[in-house]
């Protein structure tokens, strides 16, 4: 495993929530003041929080962050189970514990010749600070079921992002998969090996982009959902197959999401059957 | 003048440890895993992951599923055998203090006494734990915790390659748990653990599938506690030599109910997950009973179980 774990700027903290609010659809904002962690944070990492109030539920859970600065981080979730549900009943100035920023994010200081970003869900949130770190501004494309999916349009566009939406129902944007719209986008480019993706949502998007990569010789950054347990890189329970690079017979080996990831490179994902 | 703080230190075979609290296997990783976020040289002793031979991938994945008070495990025992740990993590371990226990694992008697032989040449190890016990290895080791003759075997064999201490890792899922005690001290165990985790299935019943990609795993965490407790306390009274507890402790309450029972030291797992320093809070909320109700030393409170009846 190549990650030097010894060497991470991860720490535990005590954050207190600052913020906590409805923000888009059912999406909320969870902001907090946990200034040693949020100074280090680096876009595509995450944070790995324990919720209050979860009763037999053992295990923290994983939020990327979605804005960092000096002081405050802040992640957007929507609730969907056990702990997200939880969640909802955080108040400011509450105390939750926060172990971050976690994991491996998305290179942003090399230069881009045009840079694509593609999301679902929190995927929006997730690539926000790649869309701040990188040099110059691209097109995002967001996909979701409908209007109210769909997150972060505001922010893009105040920093000169050119925002594309497509949703399922039409209720937004044109209607269909992101895919659609990105394939005629990249369609009507002079050369479409100048694309470089960043990608983060649910996985048939992830794979729909990294198949886009690798048949049009593009390089796809793609930030990958596994469960987890520790997060830190101890329980070896959120693996993801990665080709192994000299192999030409397919061989693969295990990296952990938590730490060597969340993000790999198209190239590198070996994919399950059912994904 | 305030009392001297308590005497923490116990004894595992010739390991001797400054406090009885370690982490378990599988929960803590090599070492470096958690070293940014906990003093891991306050621990009484580290317990790396399963180590056999070879390097080994482990199982698919979904590997865990979260469930009432505890999580199913079916990690697979993925490890970069003996030579990588040594090589990787070892020059990590020789930066720390730390007793380490290093657990190992085989799918042959043979196996276990080879990687014994090799651990024995390494200082930085202080003792093996042998993991007789997993329930998520198909062949070999789940038949080995729950034939007594294997784990017989295995014991012997390893005690005849090593002078190092040597700790069988008993399987919850056997009908005569002291047996297997003591069977591991007549076969020249220095000291025995128990729990492993409890062999356990969870089913997604929209989709009528396994939650796990090995359809089984093992049952951790505060579930299993008071099957641990049980446990221990059998095998404690069946042999002379130390048992260390696990299954389910999440702070100082559970540790000490292990030592009651006759545990000489305790193992903190799934607890690191949501807690990392758990371990140095239970190692100091010990201290702090000892001195609440008088007792200098821990050793006190190891077996201390009052049984009289009303
Ligand atoms: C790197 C990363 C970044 C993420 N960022 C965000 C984000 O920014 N915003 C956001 O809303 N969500 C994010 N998620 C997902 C978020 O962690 C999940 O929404 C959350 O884990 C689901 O938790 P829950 O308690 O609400 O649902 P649960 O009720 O726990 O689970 C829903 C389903 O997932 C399964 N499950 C959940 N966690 C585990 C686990 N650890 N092990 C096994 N099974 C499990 C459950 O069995 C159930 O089937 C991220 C996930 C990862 C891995
Ligand atoms: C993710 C995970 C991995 C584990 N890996 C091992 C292992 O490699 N070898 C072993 O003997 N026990 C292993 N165990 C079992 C623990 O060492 C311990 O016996 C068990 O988890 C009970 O303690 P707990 O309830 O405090 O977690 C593992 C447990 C978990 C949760
Ligand atoms: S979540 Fe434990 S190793 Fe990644």
């Amino acid at each position: 495993m190549k990650t030097d774990l010894s060497k991470r700027a991860m720490r535990a903290e005590r954050a207190v929530v600052t913020r906590h609010e409805l923000l888009y659809g059912e999406y909320r904002v969870l902001q907090m003041h946990v200034p040693a962690v949020a100074r280090a944070v680096q876009p595509g990492q995450f944070v790995h929080l324990e919720i209050p109030g979860l009763d037999d539920a053992i295990l923290r859970r994983p939020f990327s962050v979605f804005k960092a600065d000096d002081a405050m981080l802040s992640v957007l979730y929507k609730p969907v189970g056990k702990g997200t549900r939880a969640m909802t009943s955080i108040r400011v100035d509450d105390e939750i514990s926060l172990i971050g920023p976690l994991g491996h994010g998305f290179p942003t200081s090399h230069d881009v010749a045009k840079p694509v970003l593609v999301a679902g869900g929190y995927g929006m949130a997730a690539l926000y600070l790649v869309a701040c770190a990188l040099k110059s501004s691209g097109t995002i494309f967001m996909g979701g079921r409908s209007a109210g999916d769909i997150l972060c349009v505001d922010e893009f566009e105040a920093i000169d992002w050119d925002v594309r939406i497509a949703t399922e129902d039409g209720s937004r944007g044109t209607r269909g998969f992101v895919t659609v719209a990105l394939d005629e986008y990249v369609a009507g480019l002079p050369d479409a090996r100048e694309v470089e993706y960043f990608a983060c949502g649910p996985n048939a998007m992830l794979k729909a982009v990294c198949d886009r990569a690798l048949a049009n010789d593009q390089k796809a950054w793609l930030s990958v959902d596994r469960h987890m347990g520790c997060g830190v890189g101890a329980c070896l329970v959120c693996v993801q197959r990665i080709r192994d690079p000299e192999s030409r017979n397919g061989d693969w080996h295990w990296e952990r999401v938590c730490s060597e990831g969340p993000v790999f490179e198209s190239r590198e994902i070996v994919w399950d059957d059912d994904e | 003048m305030s009392e001297p703080a308590p005497d923490l230190r116990v004894k595992l075979g010739a390991l001797e440890l400054s406090n009885p609290v370690m982490v378990a296997s599988g929960t803590f990783g090599y070492g470096p895993e958690y070293a940014n976020l906990v003093d891991i040289d306050r621990l009484g002793a580290l317990v790396v992951k399963g180590i056999r031979m070879q390097p080994t991938t482990g199982n698919s994945t979904p590997r865990a599923v979260e469930v009432a008070s505890g999580m199913i495990n079916a990690i697979g025992l993925p490890g970069p055998g003996v030579e990588g740990f040594i090589e990787t993590y070892i020059p990590f371990l020789e930066t720390h203090t730390v007793p380490v226990i290093v657990n190992i694992w085989g799918c042959t008697i043979e196996e276990y006494g080879e990687v014994a032989a090799r651990l024995d040449q390494v200082d930085r190890v202080d003792a093996l734990e042998l993991n007789v016990s997993c329930p998520n290895i198909k062949q070999g080791s789940t038949m080995f915790g729950t034939h007594p003759e294997m784990v017989e075997q295995v014991v012997r064999h390893v005690r005849e390659r090593t002078r190092k201490t040597i700790i069988p890792k008993l399987a919850p899922n056997v009908a005569d748990v002291p047996r297997f005690a003591q069977i591991c001290e007549g076969a020249g165990a220095d000291a025995i653990s128990l729990i492993n985790s409890v062999p356990a299935m969870a089913i997604d019943i929209e989709t009528r599938r396994p939650m796990l990609a090995n359809t089984t795993g093992g049952l951790t965490g505060p579930a299993i506690h008071p099957i641990a407790v049980k446990q221990v306390w059998e095998a404690a009274g069946a042999v002379s030599i130390p048992v260390i507890g696990m299954g389910g402790i999440v702070s100082a309450k559970e540790a000490i109910e292990f030592m009651i029972a006759g545990a000489t030291a305790v193992a903190v797992g799934t607890a690191n997950f949501s807690d990392p320093t758990v371990s140095l809070d239970v190692i100091d909320g010990i201290a702090e009973y000892l001195s609440r109700h008088g007792m200098r030393s821990v050793n006190e409170l190891i077996g201390s179980i009052d049984l009289r009846k009303g």
